[in-house]
């Protein structure tokens, strides 16, 4: 019926619609325009109107700034920049080397600790336990900079657990410092082990004890229904995992940097950059570029072929409780271990946001304490200018990824095009670039300008900035809409479609209504990783532009500790407050959820 | 109310190769009339009903409602009402915003929407209910709002896909007679998708049965039991012998057929059937229109028990016939009757009839 033109009466649907005569035969094979437009789905053309502008940004965005990047770095000394990584000595090699030997030791060490706490926490009844399941993620949801520092300030060389030990022993140096790439590896260990914990997790809740339970009863001892019957069950989640792992390795840069560890590929394109050898940092950007491709790309075809996913039905699996009274004691201790162990990090960034800077030299813990960290930061106009900065740029960005996220989403799960494959893995190709390569790849495209900058250049401006955060965050978004828009019954939107309403607005109505409160989870994550950020950040800011971490890192080396914590405490007040409430989002948990797998 | 035609329409999907899923399909559905896709899972009963709600486009052919082309009209422009077979109720609005948002869509004021709702939810039986939430309802109840749902913006067609396979048996019953009601008051056409024989035959005006994407047969419900068109048609209504038999004469709405003991009987057939001396016929009769008989009677198919079983009312048996398993549904079997007796078969010559392979 010609929508809008329909009358209450009955008899108003024998009458032929405003929009439906009987078209003359031989030109009604095409659709006229107005039903064209409003076509939806089912037409064959309407996914490509939608897609369209979709792809296009895509590409301006994500996939033509990384062949900005590689045309930089041939531009001028042709593929000399590449041989650097095949000869011997050059330090261009030493840090491929250096990074990927970092990455498979970040694995091996997540792995470990994730699926021992998996287990420890899946299948043990013991005191402590669910404090311990509630904060087991608070390490890692720490933004970028300030987990890293909050480890330099606790186990490095001048931290407070080496000087803490040392005070009690009365040694002359620090007792176990970690120093170098053993520093960078407790980062990475303590930022990365979710990955391993929540797939092993995750695992371990879908499989069937009776699987196990048949393998006793079959004779079978612990150590051969280990070797047997579980490990061969959790493969596929270690594997996602440590594919997981080994990418965010690969792409750390704070840690590195705190660490001083100067020889690895993210360093490395910073200190290029900042030298002003773009080609140079330009190939490491491609080297690091292509390796992260690689890696999603095989992600995804793993993760296609790996066919059995054991479903439990009945019952649960249950927990063992911890009887011999040593066991229990010892269970009692590491389990105060592990809770102050978690705990740690943010304490420190608390007590530190409360010293007086300059306070602190040599002692364990800071001297003098004082509210002043948070009065500056909010009343001096400079102090306050990068929280406003950050605020704004991640705002901005957060709506973006939202428009974009939620209809490349749609488009991925709900149309039929040609082409749908390539999209999904443009979205995902703008969350396995590490952000050192988005802002190299931003800095090629768009220090002159081109097409998809309306011919401005925006290296300097304010706009490269939210611009940046917007190709970081889209996937969050992306991911949380996605799987909010899995668990939609696609015949809802139909039923509205078939009752009347146009595409757009069964889309609006239905759809979009019940794909909200994922929406939501993905955009506060977007919006709190925004807030955080600096790995991209810190290689594209100007003076007027500097976000929250890159003001922390500029007072961390004037030694304000204390101002730099205090703008940590905020960004670590703001990601709880968002966990809180994402936790309240009925039914955005569990897309909060898998947003949070791809986060970090 | 209106008639919908569909012409030759056929649906081919990009992913699935070449076969059809909808293959060459002709059906008239008369104004006001229910009428019933019939077939097996797969067969294409749900792509050619989306094809009338517009949800897929026909590779080729045409549907019309009344004489209005709406073969590539959007599925919001085609006024049909549409009930899914898992109901698609909107569940983040009450039961009464459910049912008003088609009215919402068509501009009616709010007093009118508000009494035709009252009016729909009535007419289900469901008076009262509009302030509830969706996941309050029970099963039976959904179904009902999604077919309120469909009926108050008065559509020109009313589309169902199998709305009764997710209800208990007894809830299946009473629904369907109460889904039959509704329509006739409301005088709405609509087309009904079931897989349920039993269903089709309750509920329909007229049936097309549909195999592999292609219309076998279409017709009412007792003419389809009675004259199946085709083998499958004969044996997916009801049960069905459909035996081999070769043709030694024939009229033009009969032929004649050798028996397996040497004898002949005369069957009817479809006018124009074509069949000559010499050729094969494929002839159908039911296990209940087979007689047990001694094997000494005149006239009878001497066969041997390979299997029976009691079920109550009848007693179904499969009888070997010179090699071809025979049906039989038989109410009085002699006492003693034990696999691997003799048995004669007495077929009830005008319950025959010959069908199309
Ligand atoms: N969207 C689709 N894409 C590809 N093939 C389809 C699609 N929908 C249905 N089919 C195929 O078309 C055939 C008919 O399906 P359908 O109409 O759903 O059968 P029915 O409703 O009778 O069970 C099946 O073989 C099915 O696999
Ligand atoms: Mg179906």
């Amino acid at each position: 019926m010609g929508g809008a033109t329909v009358t209450a009466a009955p008899t108003a649907a024998t009458v032929p619609p405003v929009t439906g005569e009987p078209t003359p035969s031989g030109r009604d094979r095409r659709p006229r325009l107005a039903d064209r437009l409003s076509g939806g789905a089912s037409s064959r053309w309407f996914p490509y109107v939608l897609v369209f502008p979709l792809a296009l940004i895509l590409f301006g965005y994500v996939v033509q700034p990384m062949f900005a990047t590689f045309a930089e770095s041939v531009g001028v000394d042709g593929v000399a920049n590449y041989t650097e990584f095949l000869s011997g000595e050059g330090v261009a090699r030493s840090s491929l080397l250096t990074s990927l030997l970092i990455s498979a030791a970040s694995v091996l060490l997540c792995g470990i600790v994730g699926v021992a706490m998996a287990f420890l926490l899946k299948r043990f009844q013991f005191p402590g336990r669910r404090l311990i399941e509630a904060i087991i993620l608070v390490p890692a949801a720490l933004p970028p900079l300030i987990g890293a520092i909050s480890f330099q300030l606790l186990y490095s060389e001048t931290g407070i657990l080496p000087r803490g030990l040392q005070q009690l022993f009365g040694t002359e140096n620090p007792v176990l410092p970690f120093t170098g790439i053993a520093g960078v590896l407790v980062v990475h260990t303590f930022t990365m082990y979710p990955f391993f914990y929540l797939a092993a997790s995750a695992a371990l809740a879908g499989m069937d004890p009776s699987v196990e339970e048949a393998a006793y009863n079959l004779g079978a001892g612990r150590v051969r229904v280990w070797r047997t019957v579980l490990l061969p069950m959790l493969t596929p989640a270690l594997v996602s995992a440590s594919l997981l792992v080994f990418m965010t390795s690969l792409a750390s840069y704070t840690a590195p940097l705190l660490f001083g560890v100067d020889r690895t590929m993210t360093m490395q394109i910073y200190i290029n950059r900042t030298n002003g050898d773009l080609p140079m940092a330009s190939a490491y950007a491609s080297v690091l570029a292509v390796v992260s491709i690689l890696f999603l790309l095989g992600m995804r075809w793993y993760e296609g072929r790996r066919s059995y996913r054991s479903q439990s039905k009945g019952v649960a699996a249950h927990r063992r409780e911890i009887t011999n009274p040593f066991g229990k004691w010892a269970a009692l201790a590491a389990s105060i271990l592990a809770t102050v162990v978690l705990l740690a990090p943010v304490g420190t960034i608390a007590l530190v946001a409360f010293s007086a800077d300059g306070s602190w030299t040599t002692e364990v813990i800071p001297s003098a304490y004082t509210w002043q960290n948070f009065v500056t930061i909010f009343s001096d106009p400079k102090a306050f200018q990068p929280i406003l900065n950050s605020l704004q740029m991640s705002l901005l960005a957060t709506v973006g990824c939202v428009v974009v996220g939620v209809l490349i989403a749609y488009a991925v799960r709900r149309l039929d095009f040609r082409g749908r494959a390539l999209l999904d893995v443009a979205v995902m190709l703008a969350w396995a670039l590490p952000g050192t390569v988005v802002a190299i790849n931003l800095i090629s495209a768009f220090s002159t300008g081109n097409a998809f900058s309306f011919g401005q250049v925006l290296i300097g401006t304010f706009w490269i900035m939210p611009l940046a955060y917007f190709v970081r965050f889209l996937p969050l978004v992306f991911r949380s809409s996605s799987a909010t828009l899995a668990q939609i019954d696609p015949s809802l939107e139909e039923a509205a479609r078939n009752l009347g309403a146009s595409w757009w607005r069964a889309f609006g109505t239905v759809t979009l209504r019940l794909m909200l409160p994922g929406v939501a989870a993905g955009a506060l994550l977007a919006f709190v990783n925004g807030v955080g950020e600096f790995v991209a950040s810190v290689l594209i800011y100007t003076s007027q532009t500097a976000p929250i971490s890159v003001e922390i890192n500029n007072r961390m080396y004037s030694f304000e500790i204390g101002t730099a914590a205090a703008y940590g405490m905020l960004q670590v007040v703001l990601i709880f407050v968002v966990m809180v409430i994402s936790g309240r989002l009925q039914n955005g948990r569990s897309a909060s959820r898998e947003a949070a797998r791809w986060s970090a | 109310m209106i008639d919908v035609t569909l012409e030759s329409v056929s649906k081919r999907f990009a992913r699935a190769g070449d076969t059809a899923a909808v293959d060459d399909v002709d059906i008239t559905i008369a104004a006001g009339e229910f009428f019933t896709l019939l077939g097996p899972s797969g067969c294409g009963k749900t792509t050619t009903l989306r094809m009338v709600a517009g949800f897929y486009f026909p590779t080729s052919g045409r549907i019309r409602f009344g004489a209005e082309d709406v073969t590539r009209r959007p599925p919001n422009k085609r006024d049909t009402g549409m009930v899914f077979q898992n109901y698609a109720l909107f569940p983040h609005m009450s039961v009464a915003q459910n049912v008003a948002y088609g009215l919402k869509i068509r501009k009616v004021g709010r007093a009118d929407a508000r009494r035709r709702v009252e009016e729909a939810l009535g007419q289900v039986h469901l008076a009262g209910y509009g302030g509830r939430r969706i996941d309050q309802l029970s099963g039976g109840q959904q179904q009902r709002v999604a077919l309120a749902r469909a009926l108050v913006i008065r559509p020109r067609t009313l589309l169902l896909d199998e709305p009764l396979s997710n209800l208990d048996a007894k809830l299946r019953e009473e629904t369907r007679t109460e889904i039959r009601r509704i329509q006739k008051e409301s005088g709405t056409t609509a087309i009904y998708v079931t897989h349920d024989q039993a269903e089709a035959m309750a509920m329909s005006d007229r049936i097309a049965v549909m195999e592999s994407g292609r219309v076998q047969q279409i017709g009412a419900p007792r003419e389809i039991y009675h004259r199946p068109a085709t083998a499958f048609v004969a044996r997916f209504i009801g049960r069905s012998n459909v035996l081999s038999l070769p043709v030694t004469g024939g009229t033009d709405d009969s032929v004649t057929v050798g028996l397996p003991d040497g004898g002949e009987t005369v069957v009817a057939a479809p006018v124009g059937h074509g069949l000559r001396a010499g050729e094969t016929a494929l002839v159908s009769v039911r296990p209940e229109h087979i007689g047990l008989t001694s094997t000494t009677e005149p006239g009878a198919l001497p066969g041997r028990v390979t299997e029976l079983e009691f079920t109550g009312m009848a007693t179904n048996l499969i009888v070997d016939v010179a090699g071809e398993s025979v049906q039989v549904a038989a109410i009085d079997v002699p006492a003693g009757l034990a696999v691997g007796d003799q048995v004669g078969l007495r077929l009830t010559r005008e319950r025959m009839w010959v069908v199309r392979p």
